[in-house]
């Protein structure tokens, strides 16, 4: 899933080196996703599976109009829908499309143990790159929107790549192309932010007062924004974060605990090393040997 | 495994197949283990055949561990039971490190620091083993929370260093007191070790007339 | 459609009622939201349910299924008290001022003439007074107490507020917030657009309800411009394109009407169809009916057909009642009366009402034809599904034959869609396996039956035998030569006004304005001529510009008729010919002649002055607020009930339903009743789905699985019914066993006072395909259609819901 010669990157997990970065000009990029224009008709998820070879389980109804009932391994977007109650007693069919978010502070790449298994482009893109792809399930913990999956097949991790092979050769991503309504618009982020705001204000203009952009900064913003009608309650979505940001937990083992620990073992390692230069070894001398011997014969002549 | 004539049975043949099961086992959770903790370390994985054999097989050799350590703590706890001198001994860890242990208690057949070892180990591993459970990604993601999962990768992590620290403690004791590999390699360890080291445990056998402990231990010197 | 999809983004009001457009056309739909973020419009929903379209409405309404005309009869109430109507509009280009015979009446719930025997109505009544050259009565001033506004302003006056309210269910304050949005766009320069589909089309008011809403359009003066009109948003790719080309039993090409067999000589069946204008100086398109139809007759029959010969008129069949409709054919197969039976592209056992019947009905026949690309539930009828069909095999002799055919994508052809647009395509891949296309095997068919006739004779060998065939390759006629006949040729040279040719003999005509009837011009489908021209395949353009961006891409494939895009769009103008809305003209009067971004539907040079009306295919040249006897059941729209009802008429009790709809004594028999089934159910489409066919392709199988209900919370709780939860839901003629989506998108509305429930039936899961089998709504749904079109109503019958355990066959699969 990853075209690595095309598009420069920035990031790249479990790796120290400097990522090659000749091609500047990279502008970042962003998906807007409006949900007030979004019918909910799963265009984007048929394209998705359609661009990128997926093809899960027919499965079963569940009670909602969400299918398959969660995001899997060949499912990398997934509209959620959500009936809600607002305060005048109306009722709002809030229709969310849910996938990675591409953060420009990824908790999945700061998760990822495997070096070079999740990238992140100049232009944004937060990638999984499969073959590099251990299966060690970190990456779910460091997302802060629960959006990776692990196959039980290859037991590697999935997840939306922004169709970063068709942006990479200058197309939009597969759902955006397919969306019919123009829901989901892909631009530069700065275009897709000015977008919004016209959209906000068409949007209080029809009586949404809390109508916002979803660019949380809890996770440096993201690549895949929203357009609320409630932006000032994100979780009425199906549970979107209100104030997303990578696990404290996450930061302090990936933070602090990983210097600490090495330092503890090679301190350890050191003061035995040392210990053992400085006080040498603890030897049997013929004294006690002797002083054996004699303790084993009393005690056997006490017998 | 008989031992030489004069020398003690320090560790019965079980106890230290056991022991090296679960020493083998340490190290290579420590290996792979390091190699997803920290991307430095991240090449140990070539030595389990990549990151994805890696992954797969830390989870079974931590399997492998819990069951083997529970045949220690079978075999051992016995002799490691916490007592007063042993509190002494912690005190007189000044002297124990300058080589100089004829100013403190007596020792049996294990000492404090052996002991804290034992019971560490006691704690992390059980430990170790059920916040990997939690985080075994193919066969227990369903059934915790992320949240939970986040925890457990942390204390996870924290206690497998608190238990490499106490391992090289552990191997290190080993190395420093000459002769004490050999009562876990071949079992037998010579009078003049024990008394050296573990004076009451020799007086011990001594006094009962045993070559050390072990369940044939009575019946071999009845040959004799 | 009269405007075009993209025109949509026109309207500063957009109605959908009737439909669920952003559900069953997503692609379309796209120029609803257009309109709310470039013309900032409102959206208004109108829908017994909340559904995709309503959740990015600006206003939605709950109504009881089968209560629309109630709805849109208040609105028009309402827009007459207010005044709330474009009075310029309505005085000149509607019939609104026209004066009624006096002996039309209309009392407890029937018009005058009913004949409740053969549930029917001697129409004489329904007609305006006529002078002595036969030209209807006007008065401008509406004074007089029988013009058709005050005949309208009387009828309407019943549907107040609160009784809107008591028959629909929809609460007033919402009804009334909808009527003054709509009022709005009764300024010149405001536009509502409607769109409705088989929400409307799917009760047996089915007509009625759309032309109640064509009413509301005249009055609003939206009918003809920018951003308005009466938009059908068809439901198949190319259903306009089969009732273009006459596929209904009572039609033909250019819906031309097949002769009653009372019509036994051409002359007596051009005398009911001759063209009398009703009001002084107006023409009209029909008034060359006799020259469409000697063409279409040459079309068929080429030299064959000669005036000697009334152009083979004898060789057409007569029909010996109204029509045969799938309703009339199922009656008939189910009694016996028909034995044999070609389905093509159709899936009957999945898409007429009553299954039950439907599976009956086809194991009594001799044989059974199924052309189609996907492995279909009526191929398999006869075949045990379990529960979900469950047929015994050996009690069926009906021997089946299966043809499968190629799809869209392995054919080139065209498709017309909702606007008119005849749009050709392209083969994209060979069909798999031994698919053929329909084309192939029609003509396969063909000549076997015509071999047979030539050699055996027959009753009567010569409609067969004189058919014309005249392609390259006589086994698999070309797409592109059944186009070019269906445009038409002209057998002379043609010449314009100053004598020089305009097209040689043997060449394409240009449009239909060429036809004749003296035998010189051939074309297959009238107001397809000018789709395949000398210039080439018209359809086939692809040039996207839009001059004024105003969504009509005229030289994007081809519009019939005669690429126009915007129907009645000389109405778009003031009588002296300026556009109502200069910011969106669409044709004006230069003073020499029309021009502008559309094709005028005028005459390109009649002036102004000449008080033509704009309404041109109309006898008086106006907008019928009065339908005269066009409807079966009456010239103004009536709340009738469906069938299956859980309240009386209130308006009128004796007469509950249409009484001009035609019911089959069995299936009468087959109408449950409120007490037994208290609640009202209604079927519809999701988007994951495309009627039957979608369920056989994987994405979608997993996009929607497993058949479901939709049922409102408070009768979910009543019945203790969980999210989720296994319900049985059955008819007087059928049960469904499903699960049941509990939402809060249904409430239960106050019908009469009382509460009424309503249950939501999706179509999409039959026995084979992909998808997890499910039994199918039409398992429940009545056997009766509306009065005019015999479209069954699928969309407000009765049901009863209860809750089961799971079946044991699917306890395992949900493990």
């Amino acid at each position: 899933m990853s075209d690595l010669q095309s598009q420069d990157y920035i990031r790249r997990s479990a790796s120290t080196l400097t990522p090659p970065s000749v091609r500047r000009h990279e502008a970042e990029v962003a998906k807007l996703i409006d949900v007030s224009r979004c019918i909910g008709c799963k265009a984007c998820q048929a394209a998705c599976m359609e661009w990128n070879d997926l093809r899960g389980e027919v499965g079963l109804f569940s009670g909602s109009y969400d299918n398959p009932s969660d995001l899997d391994p060949n499912t990398w977007t997934l509209m959620r829908f959500t009936e809600w109650e607002n305060e005048q007693g109306h009722l709002e069919w809030l229709i969310r499309k849910d996938g990675c978010m591409h953060c420009e502070d990824p908790g999945c790449l700061k998760a990822c143990p495997a070096p070079g298994a999740i990238v992140q482009y100049a232009n944004g893109i937060v990638d999984f790159i499969s073959e590099n792809c251990i299966g060690c399930g970190y990456c779910i913990k460091g997302c802060p929107f629960d959006i990776p999956r692990v196959s039980q097949v290859d037991h590697k991790a999935y997840k939306c790549t922004l169709c970063s092979d068709r942006v990479a050769v200058g197309l939009e991503p597969a759902c955006v192309k397919a969306c019919p309504t123009g829901a989901i618009m892909f631009g530069t982020k700065a275009a897709m932010t000015q977008w919004a705001g016209e959209r906000i204000t068409d949007l209080k203009s029809r009586g949404f007062r809390n109508a916002g952009l979803y660019d949380p900064p809890g996770v440096g913003g993201t690549h895949v924004m929203y357009v609320l009608h409630h932006a000032d309650r994100p979780s009425l979505y199906a549970g979107l974060p209100d104030a997303p940001r990578i696990s404290p937990l996450i930061e302090a083992w990936k933070g602090f605990l990983k210097p600490l620990a090495l330092a503890g073992i090679a301190a350890t390692a050191l003061a035995s090393f040392f210990h053992w230069v400085v006080v040498g070894r603890n030897e049997v001398q013929p004294e006690d040997e002797a002083e054996a011997q004699r303790l084993m014969r009393d005690a056997g002549n006490r017998r | 495994m008989t031992h030489p004539k004069g020398t003690l049975r320090r560790n019965t043949t079980a106890a230290r197949i056991n022991h090296w099961i679960t020493g083998g086992c340490f190290v290579l959770l420590v290996l792979s283990g390091l190699a997803v903790f920290d991307p430095m370390l991240f090449w140990l994985s070539a030595l389990f055949g990549g990151g994805q054999a890696t992954r797969a097989i830390h989870p079974w050799i931590g399997t492998v561990l819990l069951i083997s350590y529970a045949g220690m703590i079978v075999q051992f706890w016995r002799d490691n039971g916490w007592n007063r001198k042993d509190v002494a001994w912690m005190r007189a860890i000044g002297s124990v490190l300058a080589n100089d242990e004829e100013c403190i208690p007596e020792v049996g057949r294990f000492n404090a620091g052996q002991k804290f070892v034992f019971w560490a180990m006691a704690l992390l591993i059980p430990a170790l083993f059920f916040t990997g459970i939690v985080i075994w990604e193919v066969y227990f993601s369903a059934y915790t929370t992320i949240e939970q999962q986040r925890v457990a990768t942390l204390i996870h992590s924290m206690a497998a260093v608190a238990a490499i620290i106490v391992w090289i403690i552990h191997v290190y004791a080993a190395l420093w007191v000459r002769g004490s590999v050999r009562g876990m390699t071949q079992g037998y360890v010579t009078p003049g070790w024990a008394w050296r080291h573990h004076r009451a445990w020799l007086r011990r056998l001594a006094e009962t007339g045993s070559e050390g402990p072990g369940p044939h231990a009575s019946g071999r010197r009845q040959r004799q | 459609m009269t405007n075009t999809w993209q025109d949509i983004k026109n309207a500063d009001v957009v109605l959908c009622m009737g439909d669920n457009a952003a559900e069953a056309h997503p692609c379309g739909f796209k120029w609803v939201i257009e309109a709310k973020i470039e013309n900032q419009a409102k959206v208004i929903v109108v829908d017994p349910r909340f559904t995709r379209t309503a959740s990015v409405a600006d206003v939605y309404a709950p109504i009881r299924p089968g209560t629309d005309i109630a709805f849109l009869s208040g609105l028009i109430r309402f827009l007459l008290e207010k005044d709330a109507i474009q009075r310029e509009y309505v005085r000149t280009y509607t019939n609104a001022g026209l004066i009624v015979r006096e002996d039309f009446g209309f009392e407890e719930g029937l018009f005058t003439g009913y004949d409740e025997e053969h549930r029917s109505y001697d129409k004489t009544s329904w007609h305006y007074e006529v002078d002595e050259h036969g030209y209807a009565k006007v008065d401008d001033t509406w004074q007089h107490p029988r013009c058709v506004i005050n005949l309208l302003r009387k009828h309407v006056d019943r549907y107040t507020p609160e009784m809107v309210s008591r028959i629909c269910g929809t609460p007033q304050d919402k009804y009334l917030k909808i009527c003054e949005l709509i009022a709005g766009t009764a300024a010149p320069d405001k536009a509502m657009t409607n769109l409705f589909a088989l929400g409307w089309t799917q009760h047996s008011v089915g007509s009625q309800n759309i032309r109640t809403m064509a009413m509301v359009q005249l009055l609003l003066g939206n009918i003809g411009i920018s951003g308005g009109g009466m938009n059908a948003l068809r439901g198949h790719s190319n259903i306009q394109g089969l009732t273009d080309v006459g596929l209904m039993s009572n039609l033909m090409p250019g819906y031309l009407t097949l002769p009653s067999d009372a019509e036994t000589t051409f002359e007596r069946y051009m005398r009911s169809r001759q063209y009398k204008p009703l009001r002084p100086g107006q023409t009209s398109y029909l008034q060359n009916y006799r020259k469409f139809f000697v063409s279409f007759q040459k079309a068929v029959y080429g030299d064959a057909a000669q005036a000697d010969n009334d152009w083979a008129y004898d060789w057409l069949p007569k029909l010996d009642n109204d029509g045969y409709d799938i309703l009339r054919a199922f009656e008939m197969m189910a009694k016996g009366k028909i034995n044999g039976y070609i389905c093509q592209g159709f899936n009957p056992l999945q898409s007429f009402p009553d299954r039950g019947k439907s599976r009956r009905a086809l194991g009594k026949l001799k044989f059974l034809v199924v052309m189609d690309p996907l492995d279909t539930e009526t191929s398999r009828f006869w075949q045990d599904f379990g529960p979900q069909n469950p047929s015994d095999p050996a009690q069926i002799q009906t021997e089946v034959f299966q043809l499968p055919t190629t799809c869209f994508a392995e054919e080139k052809g065209s498709l017309v869609n909702s606007a008119r647009w005849m749009q050709w395509h392209w083969k994209a891949a060979d069909g798999p396996g031994e698919a053929r296309s329909d084309i192939w095997i029609m003509t396969g068919i063909f000549h076997r039956l015509r071999e047979m006739y030539r050699k055996e004779g027959g009753a009567f060998p010569d409609p067969i035998l004189n058919l014309t065939w005249n392609y390259t390759d006589p086994t698999a006629p070309d797409p592109e030569e059944l186009a070019k006949d269906m445009n038409g040729y002209t057998f002379v040279d043609l010449k314009d006004e100053s004598g020089a040719v305009v097209l040689h003999a043997g060449q394409l005509l240009d449009s239909f304005g060429q036809l004749r009837d003296d035998g010189t011009t051939s074309s297959g489908c009238w107001i397809y001529t000018g789709c395949y021209t000398e210039k080439g395949n018209q359809m086939a353009r692809r040039d996207a510009s839009d001059p004024r961006e105003q969504g009509l891409a005229p030289n994007w494939a081809w519009a019939w008729p005669a690429n126009r895009r915007i129907m009645y769009n000389r109405a778009s103008a003031d009588p002296a010919g300026k556009p109502w809305n200069p910011a969106k003209p669409l044709i004006q009067w230069n003073g020499s002649r029309w021009v502008g971004i559309d094709v005028p539907d005028y005459g390109l040079t009649t002036k102004p002055s000449d008080g033509v009306g704009p309404f041109i295919n109309n006898t008086e040249g106006l907008g019928r607020l009065f339908a005269l006897d066009l409807m079966a059941e009456g010239p103004f729209p009536e709340h009738y009930e469906p069938f299956e009802s859980p309240v009386p008429n209130v308006l009128h009790p004796k007469v509950q339903s249409n009484p001009a709809a035609r019911v089959f004594a069995d299936d009468r028999a087959a109408f449950g009743t409120a007490s037994d089934f208290p609640y009202v159910a209604t079927t519809y489409r999701l988007t994951e789905h495309f009627h039957f066919w979608t369920k056989h392709a994987r994405i979608n199988a997993i996009l929607q699985p497993e058949e479901f209900i939709e049922i409102g919370e408070v009768l979910a709780k009543e019945k203790g019914i969980e999210q989720g939860g296994w319900v049985r839901l059955t008819s007087k003629r059928g049960e469904v066993v499903c699960k049941a989506y509990v939402t809060k998108r249904i409430r239960p509305m106050t019908v009469n006072g009382g509460p009424t429930h309503v249950i939501g039936v999706p179509i999409h899961w039959g026995f084979t395909g992909q998808t997890r089998k499910g039994y199918g709504a039409n398992t429940l749904t009545p056997s009766v259609g509306d009065a005019n079109s015999e479209t069954p109503e699928f969309k407000a019958f009765l049901v009863n819901v209860e809750k089961i355990s799971p079946p044991v066959a699917e306890k395992a699969a949900n493990v």
